[in-house]
């Protein structure tokens, strides 16, 4: 701490020893949210539990389709509609619910344990700790994401071979709708680092983003025929959809626009989160 | 060097925080001293930042603590309410807030050390025992090698030797030329360590002296003096800023203004044999009950609707 070594030059005017010279950068924040998130349990189960459903769904509900097809029970349209791709990406929907929830503890599990405090007496300036949590986040989800959804993906190539629903990495939108799907999982973590930052709750966080993610669009559904097939398409979940979906109609939005769409709702989730971040007190 | 300069919170109708004016100077250990609820959590969260002021403003040496490049260096807090996650470490807790800075590994597992927290570094923080947590909250403080340490009430729900710990730690820190400010609703717990007091009491300024002078204020030292012949005792002691008062018919006397010293000295030279010559400090805590006595917040007694009723309107 002290230096000990005498300085026969020292200026009179700084009789006290030479302190190191620290300072906050962005990396340094960014460095510090990672060593945070990797240094709690529920980070840990709440990952794997979002790479069991990615995977261990995509093989079931794989396996059913398949079973069912060898028996040649009776299909609904969505299954008998299924193609690899969209039976790998069955765990999505669990996948999700994992990936947003640990978005929201992030943020909200400051607040509600008081860390906050300490996070914001380091970080002062506060928006860099909101950039660093949303940016190593959506990294990590995006990484496990893509993992678990070519794991999947591959594992049902082979368990689909020779059936209609039979795809390979080189079929058409096979590749695109994977990484379509791994970055939708990604957004919906930012979203959920969003909503607990701009809410501070957990639970609130929480029921906000299951809401917009699962109820939104049963609510919408009960609006006039017309006014549901302007506003439907531009909804977080079925713009998300568009990113992964292998087959597009008039009533969804192309690939690129879902992903615009999508990252529309990002942003403003990220916006407010920001605005409520710099304007209110801890 | 912490400065407030008319500095205001409030909460809607309530203000917890009424246009304060003080300093606190380096190498001394300040005291924030004031009943619960006079703002003095409220003032040391806007130090750092974690609550704006609804007006007026205060500096950390000579800049808004957010406007530092190393703010950790320059003001380590412990501040009231605990401020870690349960789940993570000590030692994580600390390395994350040093990761911030670009503090190093080592500075980490000097200050776990200077707690005494070796043993228990890699336990889960949620765990602790609130003396342990104060201790790591003070770790964290002293993280950044700051130059002021600001503790909100650190004695509060500490053992003997967890209260022994602090006073030693507070009075080491200022010898080192740190500017130390601790706040308390103690004055006893305060007077051991602190050299100046700023005492508040519902949001407002009620004093800014050093310990001495508020002794003084409240009366100074009383030397109580038992003689053969009080009368003649008092016409030997009279003299101007003496103040000397007794029953008639009692050997006793209660001189301020001049020292047990003086008082023996003089009755020696003039033969009044003396039976008892005791000083006795005004106690400080009757001293801060007397100045905050209008801003308590919450009485005891049954006078305090009436009470209330008066300062809210």
């Amino acid at each position: 701490m002290s230096t000990l070594a005498p300085s026969p030059a020292a200026p009179a005017a700084d009789a006290r020893p030479a302190r190191p010279a620290y300072k906050v950068t962005a990396a340094r924040v960014v460095r510090s949210e990672w060593a945070k998130l990797w240094s709690l349990r529920s980070t840990w189960i709440t990952l794997g539990l979002a790479l069991v459903f990615l995977i261990a769904f995509g093989l079931i509900a794989a396996a059913q389709f398949k079973s069912r097809l060898d028996s040649g029970r009776h299909m609904d349209r969505d299954f008998a509609d299924a193609s690899t791709l969209s039976l790998s990406l069955f765990g999505t929907n669990f996948a999700q619910l994992a990936l947003g929830v640990l978005g929201v503890l992030i943020a909200a599990g400051e607040y509600s344990t008081g860390m906050i405090r300490s996070t914001l007496a380091a970080v002062p300036r506060r928006l860099p700790v909101l950039w660093a949590k949303a940016g190593v986040y959506a990294v990590i989800a995006l990484v496990l994401a893509t993992v678990g959804v070519f794991a999947a993906f591959l594992t049902d190539t082979g368990i689909l071979a020779g059936t209609r629903a039979a795809m390979t990495l080189s079929s058409a939108g096979a590749v695109r709708g994977l990484f379509g799907a791994s970055v939708y999982l990604a957004l919906v973590g930012v979203i959920g680092v969003a909503l607990g930052a701009l809410l501070r709750s957990v639970a609130g966080g929480i029921s906000v983003l299951v809401a917009s993610l699962m109820l939104v669009p049963g609510l919408v559904s009960l609006l006039p025929t017309d006014w549901q097939s302007h506003l439907s398409p531009y909804l977080p979940s079925h713009a998300g959809e568009a990113m992964f979906a292998l087959h597009h109609d008039t009533t969804t939005l192309s690939p690129t626009a879902g992903l615009l769409v999508f990252l529309a709702w990002t942003v403003l989730a990220l916006a407010g989160a920001a605005v409520r971040l710099v304007r209110s007190d801890v | 060097m912490i400065e407030a300069h008319q500095l205001t919170k409030r909460y809607g109708e309530k203000t917890a925080v009424d246009r304060l004016d003080f300093t606190v100077k380096p190498g001394t250990v300040t005291g924030f001293l004031g009943p619960n609820g006079a703002g003095k959590s409220t003032t040391m969260r806007m130090i750092v930042g974690l609550d704006a002021p609804t007006s007026g403003s205060v500096r950390v040496n000579g800049r808004r603590y957010a406007e530092h490049a190393a703010p950790l260096q320059e003001v380590g807090a412990l501040l009231e309410a605990r401020s870690i996650h349960p789940g993570r470490t000590a030692f994580n807790h600390l390395l994350a807030q040093a990761h911030t800075h670009g503090i190093p590994r080592r500075r980490v597992e000097e200050v776990i050390e200077l707690t005494g927290l070796q043993s228990v570094a890699k336990k889960r923080a949620g765990a602790f025992s609130l003396g342990m947590g104060q201790r790591l909250g003070i770790a964290a403080a002293l993280l950044g090698d700051p130059a002021t340490v600001m503790l909100d009430e650190p004695v509060n729900g500490l053992d003997p030797e967890g209260v022994l710990w602090i006073r030693n730690l507070l009075t080491s820190l200022a010898a080192e030329g740190r500017t130390v400010f601790v706040s308390s609703h103690l004055m006893s717990e305060v007077a051991l360590v602190a050299d100046h007091l700023i005492i508040v009491g519902r949001g407002r300024l009620l004093a800014d002296t050093t310990v001495q002078e508020l002794v003084r204020q409240a009366g100074g030292d009383i030397v109580k003096v038992v003689s053969a012949d009080p009368a003649k005792l008092r016409s030997v002691l009279a003299g101007t800023g003496v103040e000397i008062t007794g029953r008639s018919g009692s050997e006793e006397l209660l001189v301020t203004g001049r020292t047990a010293r003086e008082i023996g000295t003089a009755a020696a030279e003039h033969g009044i044999a003396l039976y008892e010559l005791s000083p006795r400090t005004v106690s400080l805590e009757e001293a801060f009950m007397d100045l905050t006595r209008d801003a308590v917040e919450y009485h005891g007694t049954t006078t305090a609707p009436a009470e209330t009723l008066r300062s809210a309107a």
